[in-house]
């Protein structure tokens, strides 16, 4: 199709954390400038950046993208802000991969950030922005309802237990406790934490959810030739897919993902995959609640409708199983600042298939990763698969 | 191409609000430059010897080369008028009595947005020097109001 | 990468540094003031529910009819042909028991929110309300449930003239 391979061949990240004391400008730049030195590249090397944050009302500044820009680099460059709520943070890559595949650029800096304690008391009252203002926020809605909602459904239809989806907010906590950036990292949770902790909107439970978090994440992308240059690891896009559905949510069948399944299929043609579950090494699917997880694995292929638990009761995903999924502990246990969230995911990709991932390194050296990221009102999927 | 037609009866308009209260953290660079102001009423700035700027505001990184900046230089509290106006209205679009006088006063490469006081309106010109007047120690909190304005020299 | 990176940026806060004044912070207080305009779809919807009607619109081409009504079918992107009004009766596709209100209060009661697929619209289209005159404890999916109205004189065309949505008895 004329276009030219893409590498990320560099990465940063901040801490995800509660209340950051940093401002977004200063989050933003210590993870570009911890990109920039892991590859030792510096600006003058750097061409175009794509930056990508979420809603404006976090923090209250309108023009959010372009009031970061100047920590993410963008003075006097060519710089893009792209916005697809939660799907951000793999989208924002894909915004890199075009600008570079389509032959304009050779490296593009991408920056992903997020600081939600901004808003006052309480994150979670600026989400009440993303409902309808006429049909619904009369109702007084809360977040926690669409994902309830959409959980129940689910359930209901598969005949899937409590149970069943605790286990995958069990195993990604357990995970992160291996990654340095963690907020809920812990070695030693069990379903019996998660089934107890306290109902917040039946089905979900204090622990089935991810937290408010703040955080910022980096990645550089180079055109084949410098990437070879630069590193002898480079880890190539091969595949790139998104999808939107309807802002009607009320007039979709909430029990599957379609939007994340016709993402997925236009990043597997891309990267000429015919059997996802035998080609794909790792799998970072969007975990922003732990039935998301499974939810997205079936939206991606990964496992038949209504069986994707099986995946976690028969040992397919852990680390050390055929196909491991959120070795980084995903967003229930790292932390979920909203488009930073999916960029965490493709650096833990970057940093697995280059063997450098410490003690969250999946073994067998993987060649194969799969990043996804959801968004909106439950409306966008966007995939991206790294291979090496 | 035809499209339906509104029902007579509908209301126009749905009236809305969106409340949006932030409690935003100065952050790394900005927890000194406000601390030095509140309590030494000092105004600082940070120099980027690769760039060879100085920011003012502080700011912990260098826009141009991403680079962290170490050195905190004192850019005292005498400025020059780069560009000034003069308003008239209020935000809710109301009439000020008596016109405020908004300044931007150059500090090294940058500088800081604040009012004129105890300034003739018919004397403001740009590049006369101003001074910032600060409120009384005790009234300071950190924040840019602890200046309480700029008077000419 | 991580193997070799000792330490991560980010300084983490919490609550009492603010209370103790170790960091220095802004209050910022917006209001945005909005007037919608209603629309030709949803205007209509809602001079509509003021006549104790729940309105859907019908595309010949697609065979759908869909709730809350739209102009155009974002199917086949033609113009919706007819307005068509529905049932106030429906079925719960999805329900919720709500402990924490939109600004994160804890209640007692839970509040029920709930997908309702409305009977004459096309399967799995409904609208989101909520259910009340039911223990939370006997709210299942498929449930058939019916509008409670307000009283015709109290209704201003909002969804709230929709008080909520109860179970039907069962004969």
């Amino acid at each position: 199709m004329g276009m030219r391979k893409v590498a990320v061949i560099g990465a940063g990240m901040t801490k995800f954390v509660r209340r950051a004391q940093e401002t977004p400008k200063e989050l933003s730049w210590e993870a570009a400038h911890m990109a920039l030195e892991s590859c030792e590249m510096t600006m003058d090397d750097i061409e175009a950046v794509c930056l990508g944050t979420a809603p404006d009302a976090f923090d209250g500044v309108h023009l959010n993208g372009e009031y970061l820009s100047d920590g993410a680099g963008a003075w006097r460059k060519p710089y893009m802000r792209s916005y697809v709520g939660g799907g951000t943070g793999v989208f924002v890559p894909i915004q890199g991969w075009y600008h570079i595949a389509s032959g304009l650029f050779d490296v593009v800096m991408v920056v992903a950030e997020e600081k939600m304690s901004s808003y006052y008391p309480h994150a979670q009252a600026a989400f009440l922005t993303i409902f309808d203002h006429t049909t619904e926020r009369p109702l007084k809605p809360n977040l926690l309802w669409i994902f309830a909602l959409e959980m129940n459904r689910y359930m209901t239809t598969y005949g899937i237990s409590k149970a069943d989806i605790a286990q995958v907010a069990v195993q990604h906590k357990r995970n992160a406790a291996d990654h340095p950036c963690a907020l809920l990292g812990d070695a030693n949770i069990t379903l019996d934490d998660i089934l107890n902790s306290e109902v917040l909107a039946w089905p979900v439970q204090r622990f089935d959810v991810s937290p408010v978090s703040d955080g910022a994440v980096a990645v550089i992308l180079a055109a084949e030739h410098i990437a070879k240059r630069i590193t002898d690891k480079p880890v190539w896009i091969e595949g790139v897919g998104w999808h939107l559905d309807t802002a009607y949510w009320t007039n979709r069948d909430l029990a599957y993902p379609r939007y994340v399944e016709y993402a997925a299929r236009m990043a597997y043609d891309m990267a000429g995959i015919k059997e996802p579950r035998k080609e794909i090494n790792i799998a970072e699917p969007y975990d922003p609640f732990d039935y998301k997880a499974l939810h997205h694995l079936e939206g991606l292929q990964l496992a038949e409708r209504g069986k994707a638990p099986e995946l976690y009761s028969d040992g397919t995903a852990s680390r050390t199983g055929n196909m491991p999924v959120c070795p980084s502990g995903g967003l229930l246990g790292v932390g979920n600042p909203i488009a930073a969230a999916g960029l965490m995911k493709i650096a833990e990709l970057f940093w697995q298939l280059r063997g450098e991932a410490g003690a969250r390194q999946v073994p067998g050296q993987p060649r194969r990763g799969l990043a996804q990221a959801w968004g909106d009102l439950m409306q966008v999927g966007t995939v991206v698969i790294m291979g090496r | 191409m035809v499209l339906l037609n509104r029902d007579p009866n509908s209301p126009i308009i749905w009236n809305g609000e969106l409340p949006i209260t932030n409690r935003y953290t100065y952050g790394l660079a900005g927890e000194k430059f406000f601390r030095t102001l509140k309590d030494e009423g000092r105004i600082l700035g940070t120099h980027c010897p690769h760039c060879e700027r100085t920011y003012v505001p502080a700011a912990i990184f260098c826009e141009r080369c991403l680079a962290k900046l170490n050195d905190w230089v004192d850019v005292g509290t005498t400025g020059e008028v780069n560009t000034f106006t003069f308003l008239h209205v209020n935000l809710n679009g109301s009439s000020l009595e008596k016109p405020e006088i908004i300044a931007f006063v150059r500090f090294g490469d940058g500088g800081l947005i604040h009012r004129l006081g105890d300034t003739n309106p018919d004397q403001v010109e740009i590049g006369m020097m101003v001074q910032a007047v600060f409120k009384p120690p005790s009234k300071r909190i950190g924040s840019i109001l602890d200046i309480d304005y700029f008077k000419p020299v | 990468m991580t193997a070799k990176i000792k330490e991560f940026p980010g300084i983490s806060l919490n609550e009492q540094d603010f209370v103790d004044g170790k960091i220095l912070y802004n209050f910022d207080k917006l209001n945005g003031l909005y007037a919608w305009d209603t629309g030709v779809g949803i205007g209509s919807y809602l001079a509509s529910l003021k006549n104790g009607v729940i309105l859907g619109s019908h595309c010949n081409t697609c065979r759908k009819v869909v709730v809350p009504p739209r102009t155009i079918c974002e199917w086949c992107f033609r113009p919706m042909d007819e307005f068509v009004p529905l049932k106030d009766t429906g079925i719960v596709n999805t329900f919720s028991l709500c402990y924490v209100t939109w600004d994160v209060k804890r209640i007692i009661d839970p509040e029920i929110p709930a997908v309702i697929d409305i009977d004459g619209a096309s399967p799995m289209h409904g609208i989101m309300h909520m259910l009340g005159e039911v223990d939370p404890k006997e709210v299942k999916i498929g449930m058939r449930v019916q509008a409670v109205w307000k009283p015709a004189k109290k209704r201003q065309g909002s969804i709230n003239d929709i008080l909520y949505f109860k179970p039907i008895k069962e004969e």
